[in-house]
């Protein structure tokens, strides 16, 4: 009896999801692997889709905000941030000096509960139980400061059109001045509780790498793309809102590997420390919401506004015909674009890795499916 | 090896700490709630005419984004016979809690400041249509609201935005 062994004997095809807890949502991903090897990857996406852009055309732009909380579910801030800004730009409104910087105090604040979230479930991907007590300990803390500002833990709607909803409780500065630095305790912690594990290490070092030119090509952006090296942040590059003014740091990697990606979102959650201290500082008291007609009507016009989200570049495209209502609502979602790199960085990877590596790419799944 | 002790170290200094989580079902172990925290929505009661905030005048259900109120208005008996200076009053408001997204965009388009966040949030009921909340049951639930947090008629839109001021609850019995 001879057995086949030419190249196209069959690969065994592999379902992952769309209901598997570490695809971080409904995702599905279709592997084919030949022994323990993946030949070929398909992700399947659009279990979520809410049609969030479509739906945009017919709220006004006040309601549109509450669409953009529910897009990138784990840093909502930053998504209603890009949104506002959008408008603010179309209609040039000179927003208060004080709401520019609690948006980007609490903006900020976001980016780490999101890259804490991605430290605690990317703990578990690997196989390790702990990290996610730790991640979520954190990030349970800025929710509790998110809830006496905003009023929700995760769907604010607290950035308006031309400022802020309302102005920061008396009791922040001193509720900020205790989170930091158990914040930043919280980071050290975590720091040393992973990142030089051994057995991290060997599941994540070299694993999943990809060069700064296929991370271009495939439009890979955020902590990503700088993993591979590049310095590309739109906060230093394009700066939005007022974060030319703070003087920070933007972590790259040098391998473009798992583990890069991983211990640049580390980093990167100390830069922002760095950035709400500085706000703080600079903060001054005064009014947060511009002077405005109580409904949003924009003269008729485009508007693109680009934001660095946690996961990288969400832009916004606004079009408005004159009306109350958006006549079109374009987003540009980073883990979308994020997500197209994953076939790539998939192939001839171990099945075993598989589940490593879509996690080290952050991607959320309300934002790819909007 | 150095690595993963430099981990355990951390695992056993937190293994000292005092929990940090809360028993949520339990009344006495939970968390406070913030000042300023978005549960349903709810209607406010005028202490000083006995009759709602409200006027039915619908601004709140055209601008809520996900369509989960309706409301309907009658003539204010209380207006002809001079007590009060409503014209029109609610006559019935219906909320669908099951719909509501919590976005607060009610509380800021009403003219009347008649409806507010309250701090109820626990969604299970025992009726498949309990969560669709009638105007008598919406009126309790701003009256149990404003004698926990001590409403103001004068205060600005949201409670949370001022410091409440104690001047002994002017407008809200006991
Ligand atoms: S709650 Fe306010 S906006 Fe809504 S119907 Fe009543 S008075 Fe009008
Ligand atoms: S909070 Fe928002 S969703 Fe809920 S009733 Fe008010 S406007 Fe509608």
């Amino acid at each position: 009896m001879t057995i086949d062994q030419s190249p196209n004997s069959m690969d065994i095809m592999v379902n992952m999801g769309p209901q598997h807890p570490s695809t971080h949502g409904v995702f599905r991903l279709v592997i084919w692997i030949d022994g323990e090897r993946i030949v070929r990857a398909e992700p399947h996406i659009g279990y979520l889709h809410r049609g969030s852009e479509k739906l945009s055309e017919g709220e006004s732009y006040n309601q549109v905000i509450t669409l953009f909380d529910r897009l990138d579910y784990v840093a909502n801030l930053n998504c209603e941030l890009a949104f506002c800004i959008a408008v603010e730009k179309l209609m040039a409104i000179e927003v208060p000096e004080r709401s520019h910087y609690i948006r980007v105090i609490l903006s900020e604040l976001n980016r780490i509960a999101s890259h804490m979230l991605f430290y605690g479930v990317y703990g578990l991907d690997v196989g390790a139980m702990t990290p996610i007590l730790y991640g979520f300990r954190e990030r349970e803390r800025i929710q509790e400061l998110f809830e006496s500002v905003t009023g929700a833990r995760m769907m604010h709607h607290y950035f308006w059109i031309g400022g802020v909803k309302e102005d920061l409780p008396d009791d922040f500065e001193r509720r900020m001045k205790v989170l930091l630095p158990t914040l930043k305790q919280g980071i050290d912690e975590c720091d040393r509780l992973l990142s030089d594990s051994e057995l991290f290490l060997a599941r994540t070092k070299g694993i999943g790498t990809i060069t700064a030119e296929d991370a271009i090509d495939f439009g890979v952006t955020g902590p990503s793309l700088r993993a591979t090296g590049v310095l590309e942040d739109v906060r230093i590059s394009e700066p939005y809102s007022i974060y030319d003014r703070f003087d920070y740091g933007i972590p790259v990697g040098t391998n473009g590997d798992c583990w890069d990606r991983y211990y640049v979102r580390l980093e990167e959650m100390r830069q922002s420390i760095r950035i709400i201290e500085q706000a703080m500082e600079q903060m001054m008291p005064g009014e947060t919401m511009a002077k405005l007609r109580r409904i949003t009507r924009p003269p008729k016009g485009e508007s693109y506004v680009r934001t660095e989200s946690p996961r990288g570049d969400f832009a916004v495209f606004v079009v408005s015909d004159g009306t109350e209502h958006p006549y079109r609502v374009k987003v540009r979602t980073p883990s979308f674009a994020n997500l197209q790199a994953l076939q790539h960085l998939l192939r001839d990877a171990y099945v075993a890795d598989a589940v490593v590596i879509l996690g080290s790419i952050d991607i959320v799944l309300g934002e790819v499916d909007r | 090896m150095i690595g993963n002790i430099k981990g355990l170290m951390v695992t056993l200094r937190t293994m000292l700490r005092s929990p940090v989580t809360a028993q949520y079902p339990e009344m006495d172990k939970r968390t406070v709630l913030a000042k300023r925290f978005m549960g349903f929505p709810a209607l406010l009661w005028d202490y000083s005419v006995d009759e709602p905030y409200c006027t039915g005048c619908m601004v709140c259900i055209r601008d809520c984004p996900t369509q989960c109120m309706s409301a309907t208005m009658q003539d204010n008996l209380l207006h002809t016979e001079g007590k009060s200076k409503r014209r029109k009053i609610v006559e019935s408001f219906e909320i669908n809690l099951g719909r509501c997204i919590l976005c607060g965009i009610c509380v800021d388009v009403c003219n009347f400041d008649a409806i507010e966040m309250s701090h109820e949030h626990e969604l299970s009921k025992y009726k498949r249509d309990g969560n669709r909340v009638d105007l008598p049951a919406l009126l309790d639930m701003g009256k149990q609201f404003q004698r926990k947090i001590g409403w103001q008629p004068t205060q600005a839109k949201n409670v949370g935005a001022t410091e409440l001021v104690d001047n002994g609850a002017k407008g809200v019995p006991e």
